[in-house]
């Protein structure tokens, strides 16, 4: 039987030498280790500390990957206070995007989004403000922020960069046990 | 390394270094014909390449904005990018993934072979299989096509292995690691596949042929041939008597220049090489240059695609080794009681993680999407390529609004399936499902198109003036020092993958061009 994830032995500095994409090196370093509800958003330093933490919680709703710790999808919603920083139209959408949901989920749940209980429940006010900028803006990010997140590679058993091992010709590329001939 | 002054108005200039036009500058200076290549993109080579797909796709696609209408989904899910193809030398050979396939005799002629069929703007080309015979032989030769010329397949890696045993079990006869212009063994001074997988991403190893390192250093070593790079062609100029004289393009320092010409030959791409005719228009041509019948633009074809995914209960790691050695032929024939006319390939696919989540179902979220995603590792994938129906709306036009850092009018594609097109993709969802339900696939994903790589058809070859842009040799009806020598000028799409039919044309055209400028005709 084949070697799987074998990436994930290979030291992380060595993902980080190639890792000119998003999400930032110091953002990863930065959330191993956390916890959605814990308090690495206190350092945002554009966005409100609840609406971090509020992203993080979208984020993972939106892409539910159980397999996958909560520090991965804060790393990913991280740069979302640097780019508010920097423009102050981000900073609205984000912030009056976050209102919005907060609105919806009081509405029907009495709590703001962050604190529903069930990811069902959230996921019913996500597909309510589907079509809004705010969501469209956050959903897309995410396609790179989290799958081109070089440290979660691994976790669906993507190998990655393969012309510096050689290539697979001798790694495996025709590997596969479990097909039956005939 | 040789260089034309901007006034030798002996010289041929080619606009793009890609299948179409990094071959003909090559043969042509191989013949002693002195040759510009104008590249609107940088020139990196097989070192700068890298295994990354958005690092990659930054540092080599073609980016520049472009607009969209029409029912085809990539409008709706890429507005700005209806094309995924190349900027840089080389063009799309640097991204290409090597499948190296004939055309039927019958997709020379579908008019005759296909009848009338409503909505379409069929035209049989105006040469035939048996004409291009000796010149595919010529093509297949120069870029090593495999399975040809004594050369070996490739050996199946994984995820063929997966499509093959299901291609068996339903009967499939005609399925192998296909004819691809990658080395199976070292061949013109490249070595051989090494199953690094980022066929894509540009080959890291040279072993997949391409104008960037197997064309153009041979044409430059001749001396007669410059490649100019970070050169962006703007405009065709022409002379009192409307024969061509020139290219203006900007330069890397963002300077306007025009290089004279004695002929010019536009192979930009199926987006790039029209918008530049169009772009041309001058008081002696409205219209655009060579567009005296209006085809310049229309008929734009981007094939019939898609692609099945399907997760197993069992690691495949579709990623290793080579993207596209993995062929089934058996629904290529054109066989209408399937409900459409033409057929289609199966041909093996892969994407990376990054692009896997960006184009498995693009928009969509939720658990749906990331339980197919967490089955990556399990997965095998196909890609669907099969012959769409030229169309006289579907075209690239002159965006009214949208200008490009040069003030110049952008591309916007316009593109309806045709019923055909549809049906021929269902059909094609439903068999390659079989082929993976046939091996115990747990789950199978119906993916739509991706930003078209095979862009084709808004110059077409014709015989007749009036019924499209060049003739057999890819020569302006209108114009006769101006040639087209891409894939715009392909009358029909054929089921195939075009780059071989790209590169046979250039090389007949070459010797075309040659003769012709002996004779003084041009």
């Amino acid at each position: 039987m084949r070697e799987v994830d074998r990436r994930s032995k290979v030291d992380r500095r060595n993902f980080l030498k190639t890792a000119a994409a998003m999400p930032p090196a110091a953002a990863i370093a930065a959330t191993t280790g956390l916890s959605i509800d814990g308090a690495w958003a206190d350092t945002a330093k554009a966005l409100k500390p609840e609406t971090m933490k509020t992203l993080a919680r979208v984020a993972r709703d939106v892409y539910p990957h159980d397999h996958l710790a909560d520090h991965y999808y804060i790393a990913a919603v991280t740069p979302w206070d640097a780019k508010a920083a920097a423009d102050a139209k981000i900073k609205a959408l984000i912030e009056e995007g976050v209102v919005r949901l907060d609105e919806d989920a009081l509405a029907k749940h009495k709590l703001p989004y962050a604190a529903v209980a069930w990811e069902e429940q959230r996921v019913a006010l996500l597909r309510g403000i589907e079509h809004t900028e705010f969501f469209s803006t956050v959903r897309g990010d995410l396609i790179a922020s989290l799958y081109n997140n070089h440290d979660v590679w691994p976790k669906f058993g993507y190998e990655g960069s393969s012309a510096e091992h050689g290539g697979y010709i001798n790694r495996g590329f025709n590997d596969i046990d479990w097909l039956s001939n005939g | 390394m040789t260089k034309f002054d901007l006034n030798d108005d002996g010289l041929v200039v080619i606009v793009g270094s890609g299948a179409g036009g990094g071959t003909l500058g090559n043969e042509l200076a191989q013949k002693g014909v002195k040759v510009v290549i104008l590249e609107a993109g940088g020139r990196y080579e097989i070192p700068d390449f890298v295994n990354d797909e958005w690092n990659s796709f930054t540092q080599l696609a073609w980016k520049d904005m472009r607009t969209t209408s029409g029912t085809w989904r990539v409008a709706h899910d890429f507005p700005n990018l209806p094309a995924w193809i190349v900027k840089a030398v080389g063009g799309s050979t640097v991204h290409w993934a090597g499948a190296s396939l004939r055309f039927e005799e019958h997709e020379f002629k579908i008019k005759t072979a296909y009848g009338d069929i409503p909505g379409a703007n069929l035209l049989d080309w105006p040469i035939t299989l048996a004409e291009m015979e000796p010149w595919y032989a010529k093509a297949e030769y120069k870029m090593g096509t495999t399975r040809t010329n004594g050369i070996p397949g490739l050996p199946g890696n994984n995820n063929f292995k997966v499509m093959e045993a299901g291609a068996r079990k339903l009967g499939y006869k005609d399925v192998h690691t296909g004819r691809m212009s990658i080395n199976s063994q070292p061949r013109d001074g490249r070595g051989s596949c090494q199953q690094i997988g980022f066929c894509f991403q540009g080959c890291k190893s040279g072993a997949k042929w391409s104008t960037l390192y197997a064309e153009i250093p041979k044409g430059e070593a001749t001396g007669n041939l410059e490649v100019r790079p970070s050169s962006m062609a703007v405009r065709i100029e022409h002379d009192a008597s409307g024969k061509v004289d020139g290219v203006v393009y900007v330069d890397g320092d963002g300077k306007m220049q025009k290089q004279k010409a004695r002929v010019v030959a536009v192979a930009g791409n199926s987006l790039e090489s029209p918008r530049l005719l169009l772009n041309s228009h001058s008081s002696m041509f409205p219209d655009g240059l060579a567009n005296s019948s209006g085809q310049v633009g229309r008929n734009y074809m981007r094939h019939m695609t898609g692609s099945v995914y399907a997760v197993f209960d069992k690691p495949v790691h579709m990623y290793r080794g080579t993207t596209m050695a993995g062929i089934i032929l058996d629904e290529a024939r054109h066989d209408p009681k399937r409900g459409f006319a033409g057929g289609y390939e199966m041909e093996t696919l892969s994407l990376g993680l990054p692009f896997m989540a960006a184009f498995l179902n693009p928009g969509a979220w939720g658990r749906s999407f990331t339980t197919a995603i967490d089955g990556y590792a399990n997965m095998a994938g196909m890609w669907l390529v099969g012959e769409d129906l030229p169309q006289e709306t579907n075209r690239v036009t002159l965006d009214p609004v949208a200008k490009d850092a040069n003030g110049m009018a952008v591309a916007s594609v316009h593109y309806d399936d045709h019923a055909n097109d549809v049906a021929m993709r269902n059909h094609g969802y439903q068999r390659g499902a079989a082929v993976y339900d046939a091996v115990g696939a747990i789950r199978t994903f119906p993916t739509p198109p991706y930003p078209s790589t095979h862009n084709l058809g808004t110059n077409r070859m014709s015989e007749k003036p009036r019924d499209g842009v060049v003739n057999k040799h890819g020569q302006a009806h209108d114009i006769k020092n101006l040639f087209v020598s891409d894939g715009s000028q392909f009358t029909t799409s054929a089921a195939c993958n075009p780059t071989l039919t790209i590169v046979t044309l250039a090389i007949r055209q070459a010797d075309y061009i040659t003769g012709a400028m002996g004779r003084r005709e041009i």
